[in-house]
């Protein structure tokens, strides 16, 4: 078995070389997005890209997400493949048309004529203390519409390796990366190819499936380790595809278990966590032993002050002292 | 006016007769929806054929049209048959979407014909796209878009405009101002009513024009084209024209009222250009009345072909959501 | 001849209410004429003909409301005459395809790896004491329901409760024959001094709030039993396990037979008339059949008072794992000795029977010596 070399590095970095690779390796491919050329990205995911692939590649657009984000589905219907930066999903509401009034239809809508290979990135979620107009989780609502294909990296290997098996995609893919994860170091194995289209077990365990995605893994495995210690072993699956949902590895997970703790930024009511209990409980129904239970944000805008704003977040000791429940 | 054209005999002729083409295609749509053969919404271009024809013989075949859902005269000029619109207004699958788009939404990759949108100035932001997708690979053909002065409130118009004009990509944009977004007269949306001043301030090059003489159309098009092929960057025409009918099938006009309509109808683009024609010697009564049966004979066999057609399984409802692996 | 009927000029257009004739009979009609106004939801909206011919019959009343498709006006066809009228034949109606089939792409059960028993009647099964793994499911997918529950419950023959309970009773009593050896101890307990304590108590109640001799008794023996604890406990093991407070177990006869031995706990604490209202809901709430679990399993003694029978005496069967009974017979008034005097005094018989395994007759006598000195100072109670 050959032995691979791994490297440590930063998730934004694993994000930014995955970009120069398919900058290098598709000349269809291209970056468009507020302050991803000269300013070297929001978060710094683009930083030297634009002095390397020069700004026919590497555009920065005015503030127009309407604008611009209907251009991206313009340029991939004309032939390109371009990879759309929208800086937040908080900004991205500015777009929601033509995202699902164009991109998300287009193909249905034409009997099947037209593609739209549009890959859109942005970041998501809350924590450090931005307040109720940039703390948003809509990935979950994103994931309620057909046509679309939704993507939460939340390790280094996925952060490197979605991007090209999304930028084959022929549909359009919405690719959320948690705010808080451009800073998460580990060790990335070279060469490492994933796919888009299954949830993956992060840690094995035979007493309660914990169902977690990019911003919540980290607090599901710490969750996990706490539990250990109390003796209920947890698994801890990585969803990394909210749209289509791996059901598949979900329910061979509950049957086992028997009991399910599904962790979601999202807001509680509607949320992609409501989603994955009702297919658990329509297909596993009398495989539970407790009533599945969620984790997931408190139901109000997000407050600005520290200790508000992470009462109002799902939390590990809140995630343990669930678990204990339907436990017991 | 007995001015010479400045067109040779035989386009003069063919634009004539694509107006009729038009007309006879509405005139017989809407009576279909009287029968309850089409069904949904209808939006109809009666009075304002000039526009379309003139215009889109102006463009090259392989350009990229976008349009809006008063799009059939669109679609029937640049080259979708007149049976396959047809069929698709009834729902059929021989239609131009499978039958999945109806009346708003009839598209033709083939032709490049990007719709058929039903989200007013939907299509300028694609429109944008498509020609910053022709410029990044280097190609000549240009992006047209078509849409409604009630589509300069929408912010789509400015970002999509500001954007064509900073990048200076190849678009030509074509307002056909009929005067009313649905039942809102132009001075009770619009601050400013220069139309053209609007896309002025965006640096756009703009003209208005007559739109009901389709010489006027032709020519100011041609020349805009010209331009915006040349690598001028983006240009803004106003076309003045007018709707004979109501918004849709169902609108009492309440709006407006009816001695406005006639005298519109005696500046009717059909009634004024034939008589131009015959002025000029290039057309006789004979020769009107074979034009118009021919036109007719179309517009039967299109029904025909319409009403001959099957409706898509059931079975097969979910298809074209995703494209499936290995299509284009 | 030809039948123009009722447009849909709109998605949402059902009817509507003719207002006016444009055209009357005999008239010529041009395509795209318009013949009539109808009143709908929106407005008043021109109604346009799409076929030429000449008007030959108006088919509604002005001021109909009419669905869409209803034949309003009939046409004579250009060169057609009313006595040779051709009725066109309908166009056969188009074939509808089938509804889509709605269970297709339905979610699918996983394999079942257990029986498949709904939550309702996993309870129900449970409440009733039945195993609903051993039953059919007549639900979808096999699964055992409610109602399969019910249905078991209801065809399972009636459950004798008095003959379960006789079966109980025999199987404690026997087993406390065959594993205890029993030795008994007797003593007669002047009780003058309580009973006229008692009456001037009550003298000034209402009857509800009266002392009942019985509680008094109960006291003594639980004050007892804080000097002599090896009374009040569980032989297991081997070995005598003291029970953590003093809870004494009431022998409590049933209406419809049998016998029930609840706890009321930490005698020694309470004062008497607590004692007496814990008593009274006791006794009735084991009559009526809802007692707690930790009333049947705490008591560390019982105590059996059959005085109301009239018998002088009882000598019981203790109940195991406990290691001791105390009985007590009737208050009764007896020839008594005071002071060298024969007297008449109200006198009990206290009995116990303990188990020789955990004590012996000297603690027992002791012991019931400490209830007969208790029993003399019923203000201490």
């Amino acid at each position: 078995m050959s032995t691979r070399t791994t490297y440590r590095e930063a998730l934004r970095e694993a994000l930014r070389e995955a970009l120069r690779e398919a900058l290098q390796r598709d000349p269809r491919v291209f970056l468009m997005g507020e302050d991803v050329g000269r300013y070297g990205g929001t978060y710094a995911v683009s930083k030297g890209l634009l002095e390397a692939f020069g700004p026919e590649r590497i555009r920065d657009t005015p503030l127009s997400e309407l604008g611009f984000v209907g251009a991206g589905i313009g340029a991939a219907l004309g032939g390109m493949r371009p990879i759309v930066e929208v800086m937040t999903v908080n900004f991205s509401l500015l777009a929601l048309d033509p995202l699902i009034n164009t991109a998300a239809t287009l193909r249905h809508m034409s009997g099947g004529q037209f593609s739209v290979p549009l890959v859109l990135r942005m970041a998501t979620g809350a924590g450090r203390q931005l307040a109720a107009q940039h703390s948003h989780s809509l990935e979950g609502w994103y994931a309620h519409i057909p046509g679309l294909k939704i993507l939460a990296p939340a390790t280094l290997e996925d952060a490197r390796g979605m991007l090209w098996p999304a930028l084959q995609d022929p549909d359009p893919v919405l690719i959320f990366e948690h705010a808080q994860l451009y800073n998460l170091e580990g060790e990335l194995e070279e060469g490492v190819v994933v796919d888009i289209r299954s949830a993956r077990v992060r840690r094995a365990g035979s007493d309660l499936t914990l169902v977690a995605y990019g911003g919540t893994l980290g607090k599901a495995l710490a969750a996990a380790e706490q539990l250990a210690g109390e003796g209920i072993n947890a698994e801890v699956i990585d969803l990394r595809v909210l749209r289509p949902l791996d059901d598949a590895t979900l329910l061979a997970s509950v049957c086992k278990t028997r009991r399910l703790l599904v962790v979601d930024e999202g807001w509680r009511s509607g949320s992609l966590a409501a989603e994955i209990i009702a297919r658990v409980s329509e297909q596993a129904f009398f495989e539970l032993d407790a009533p599945p239970a969620r984790v997931c944000s408190a139901e109000l805008p997000i407050p600005y002050a520290k200790h508000l704003e992470e009462a109002a977040l799902p939390q590990v000791p809140a995630i343990v002292a669930v678990a204990r429940t339907i436990c017991r | 006016m007995s001015a010479p054209l400045p067109f040779p005999r035989e386009l003069a002729l063919r634009l004539l007769h694509d107006m009729v083409r038009i007309r006879r295609l509405e005139e017989r749509a809407a009576e279909l929806y009287g029968e309850g053969k089409i069904r949904g919404f209808l939006h109809l271009y009666i009075g304002e054929e000039a526009v379309a024809v003139g215009a889109l013989h102006a463009l090259a075949p392989d350009d990229a049209v976008v349009a809006t859902y008063r799009e059939h005269g669109h679609a029937l000029i640049q080259g979708v048959s007149m049976q396959a619109i047809m069929a698709e207004m009834y729902g059929k699958q021989e239609g131009c979407s499978r039958g999945r788009g109806g009346s708003m939404h009839l598209f033709d990759a083939a032709t490049r014909f990007f719709g058929g949108n039903a989200i007013v100035a939907g299509g300028l932001p694609l429109a944008v796209g498509l020609a910053l997708a022709e410029r990044m690979q280097g190609g000549s053909r240009i992006a047209a878009c078509f849409f409604g002065e009630g589509a300069m409130a929408e912010g789509a118009f400015h970002e999509a405009l500001n954007l064509a004009a900073l990048w200076r990509l190849p678009v030509l944009f074509c307002c056909e101002n009929n005067l009313y977004a649905m039942g809102t007269a132009l001075e009770h949306s619009e601050s400013q009513t220069d139309l053209c001043a609007k896309a002025a301030s965006y640096k756009v090059p703009a003209q208005a024009v007559d739109g009901m003489d389709v010489v006027a159309v032709q020519q100011a098009t041609a020349a805009a084209v010209q331009q915006v092929r040349g690598g001028g960057g983006p240009f803004f025409l106003e076309f003045k024209t007018y709707r004979f009918r109501a918004h849709s099938m169902f609108d009492p006009e309440l709006y407006r009222d009816k001695a406005e309509v006639a005298k519109w109808k005696e500046r009717g683009p059909i009634h004024n250009y034939s008589a131009r024609l015959k002025a000029l010697g290039l057309l006789d009564e004979a020769g009107f009345l074979a034009l118009a049966a021919d036109v007719d004979a179309e517009v039967e066999a299109a029904v025909a072909f319409a009403e001959a057609g099957s409706l898509e399984p059931v079975d097969d409802l979910l298809r074209d959501v995703h494209t499936p692996e290995g299509a284009s | 001849m030809i039948e123009f009927k009722l447009p849909s000029l709109g998605s949402d257009m059902d009817e509507g209410t003719l207002l006016e004739w444009k055209v009357q009979p005999g008239e010529r009609v041009t395509r795209g004429q318009v013949i009539a106004v109808v009143d709908t939801a929106k407005a008043a909206v021109d109604v346009e003909c799409w076929q030429e011919g000449e008007v030959f019959e108006l088919l509604i009343e002005l001021g109909t409301k009419i669905p869409v498709g209803t034949p309003m006006v009939s046409l004579l066809e250009p060169g057609e005459r009313p006595e040779n009228v051709q009725h066109t034949a309908p166009s056969p109606a188009q074939p509808v395809p089938q509804a889509p089939d709605v269970m297709k792409g339905a979610p699918v059960l996983a394999a079942a790896t257990r029986p498949r028993i709904s939550p309702a009647a996993r309870k129900r099964a449970a409440e009733l004491g039945l195993d609903a793994g051993t039953l059919s499911g007549s639900g979808p997918h096999g699964v055992v329901s409610l109602e399969d529950v019910e249905a078991a419950a209801a065809a399972a023959p009636p459950v004798d409760r008095y003959a379960l309970m006789r079966q109980a009773i025999a199987a404690a009593m026997s087993r406390s024959k065959r594993e205890i050896p029993h030795y008994y101890l007797g003593e007669t307990i002047a009780v003058g001094k309580l009973m006229a304590w008692l009456q001037a108590h009550n003298a000034e109640l209402p009857p509800e709030q009266r002392l009942l001799p019985a509680v008094a008794l109960l006291k003594a023996v639980a004050l007892a039993l804080r000097e002599y604890p090896q009374f009040n406990g569980f032989w297991q093991g081997g070995t005598l396990h003291p029970a953590p407070g003093i809870h004494l177990g009431v022998a409590i006869s049933l209406r419809q037979g049998g016998l029930i031995a609840p706890a009321l706990h930490d005698v020694d604490d309470k004062p008497l008339p607590r004692l007496m209202s814990e008593f009274s809901d006791l006794v009735q709430r084991a009559r009526s059949g809802s007692l707690r679990s930790s009333e049947l399993s705490d008591a560390g003694l019982t105590v059996t008072q059959l005085g109301e029978q009239g018998v002088d005496s009882v000598f019981g069967v203790i109940y195991p794992p406990q290691v001791a009974l105390v009985g007590f017979g009737a208050i009764a008034e007896r020839p008594w000795v005071e002071d060298g005097q024969l007297c008449v005094r109200p006198v009990v018989v206290a009995s116990l029977a303990a188990d020789h395994r955990a004590s012996d007759g000297h603690q027992g006598a002791r012991f019931l010596a400490a209830i007969r000195r208790l029993l003399q100072e019923p203000e201490s109670l």
